[in-house]
């Protein structure tokens, strides 16, 4: 799907790894409806379905986000497959039933 | 996953190590009188599998028996976390209370201190973060918030972080004076506020900086550790990157102690809980090897303020010991005579249950070792 394809809202499903599946209620996924700023004509993004994330599930959105609005460092989030920083970062638009993945990077020893 | 720790059994008088490391914390308590038996210690953990725990602390100030732990994930970022049951339930999985303020462009790194406070303010702690700033709470550790007078500091743009990264690791407080603090970073070096944290002007006179072309500027000297007993407080000990000191003046001036060191280079120091000129360091051979000399593990012990200082090695290895102890990997309790307990970065935990004079080996095979945490459990 394009970007000209995309809905304004839509609904999407964040995964999560099994370490952060605590902090929600020990489910391995979080439905999401994604909404970009009110009068937008743009269609919904990754930003915006954190954005909701962070209301309905605010543990589990500081651990994937930092206080600067940014995705920590080590991770990283792939949408139909590819990691968003190679799609547009926060704002790589979003399809409706899109599956946004929660990968933690493989570093550290 | 290990299973959940139970947490320990755990009654006044007793003895309680706590250990943080590169893979989770470990609990670990013994009867005053049986610290020097490897077997008599009780051991809980890991607590947090597979995050890093740079700082813990015990308070026991206005009858409370309450743990710090601030594990950190390399995924996750890090979490401050409690526990008045020694380790058998936490709090605050769920909560990030220490955060950096919206526009402020900085994201919180990793807790490396964790500061009870004074004895006259039971309700007032402090934090030591990465990137360097000072926090407080004034409700117990409900609630925290960064010392403004620190986050604003005209030096920030300029301070570098050291290899362990850009750390507080020091907070000393004056026991007869709410208004004075000292903290170190690295690197940045030594700063004091005497107005309660408004203004933190440099205290580094006298403390070389070994890596910059001018050798004794303002500020930026890589400090891995101060301390200093709170019955003398202005005077501090200090172990520099490159350099042993010592200040009479709370940090106003310093001069060199290395004397009859194998090397002024290290990271951990400890005062006596009993002895204020009495100090603990392990000195380490260079920054580019950073083991201990000569392949020998020994902690030195000065009992006279730096003008000497006695290596103590009974019960440590003497040979093949390539060992590193980290800043905060080095502390004592507050029993007769002191117990001194250090963690190394290959997983081993050491106890003297003499004032140093001779060690045991408690726990091998741990992760590496970062923070070594040790208090006699007050009555109930």
């Amino acid at each position: 799907m394009t970007q000209g394809d995309a809905e304004i809202n839509v609904t999407v499903t964040l995964e999560l790894p099994g370490s952060l599946r605590d902090l929600n209620e020990g489910r391995p996924t979080v439905e999401l409806r994604a909404a970009p700023a009110a009068a937008s004509t743009t269609p919904s993004t990754v930003g915006d379905a954190l954005a909701a994330l962070r209301g309905v599930r605010p543990a589990v959105y500081d651990r994937l986000v930092t206080e600067r609005g940014e995705v920590r460092t080590h991770v990283n989030l792939f949408v139909d497959g590819e990691e968003i920083r190679q799609t547009g970062g926060l704002g790589t638009p979003l399809a409706e039933d899109a599956r946004i993945l929660v990968v933690p990077a493989v570093s550290g020893g | 996953m290990p299973d959940s720790p139970a947490g320990l059994r755990t009654a006044g008088g007793d003895v309680l190590l706590m250990v943080g490391t590169t893979k989770g914390a470990f609990l670990l308590r013994s009867r005053t009188g049986e610290r020097a038996d490897a077997a008599a210690w009780e051991a809980d953990g890991p607590h947090f599998p597979g995050e890093d725990v740079y700082a813990l602390a015990f308070d026991q100030r206005a009858g409370r028996r309450t743990l710090w732990a601030a594990p950190g994930s390399a995924f996750f970022g890090t979490t401050l976390r409690r526990s008045d049951d020694f380790g058998a339930t936490w709090t605050g999985k769920d909560e990030r209370p220490v955060r950096f303020p919206e526009g402020s462009d900085l994201e919180l790194k990793r807790i490396w201190q964790i500061h009870p406070g004074r004895e006259s303010e039971p309700d007032r702690l402090f934090l030591g973060v990465e990137p360097s700033c000072l926090y407080e709470s004034t409700d117990g550790g409900d609630s925290w918030a960064p010392v403004e007078g620190f986050l604003a500091h005209p030096h920030r743009q300029r301070w570098t972080p050291g290899a362990g990264g850009m750390c507080m690791h020091t907070i000393l407080t004056d026991p007869g004076d709410a208004d004075r603090m000292l903290v170190a970073i690295s690197t940045g070096g030594v700063y004091r506020t005497d107005d309660g944290g408004w203004t933190w002007p440099a205290r580094n006179v006298g403390v070389r900086a070994e890596f910059l072309p001018d050798k004794h500027p303002e500020f930026g000297q890589c400090v891995h550790k101060v301390a200093h007993h709170p019955s003398r407080p202005e005077r501090l000990f200090l172990q520099n990157h490159w350099g042993l000191y010592r200040s009479d003046d709370w940090g106003d001036s310093w001069t060199d102690v290395a004397n009859g060191v194998p090397s002024d280079f290290g990271f951990a120091m400890a005062v006596h809980p009993h002895e204020a000129d009495t100090v603990y360091i392990v000195p380490l051979e260079s920054d580019g090897f950073r083991c201990t000399p000569g392949a020998r593990l020994r902690v030195y012990r000065t009992r006279d303020a730096g003008a000497s200082w006695k290596p103590l090695e009974r019960g440590l290895p003497q040979e093949d010991a390539y060992e590193t102890v980290l800043r905060d990997a080095l502390d004592v309790d507050s029993a007769r005579p002191a117990g001194v307990y250090f963690g190394t970065r290959s997983g081993k935990v050491y106890a003297s249950a003499d004032d140093g004079e001779s060690w045991t080996l408690l726990r091998d095979g741990l992760p590496p070792v970062v923070c070594v945490k040790a208090a006699v459990v007050g009555a109930a």
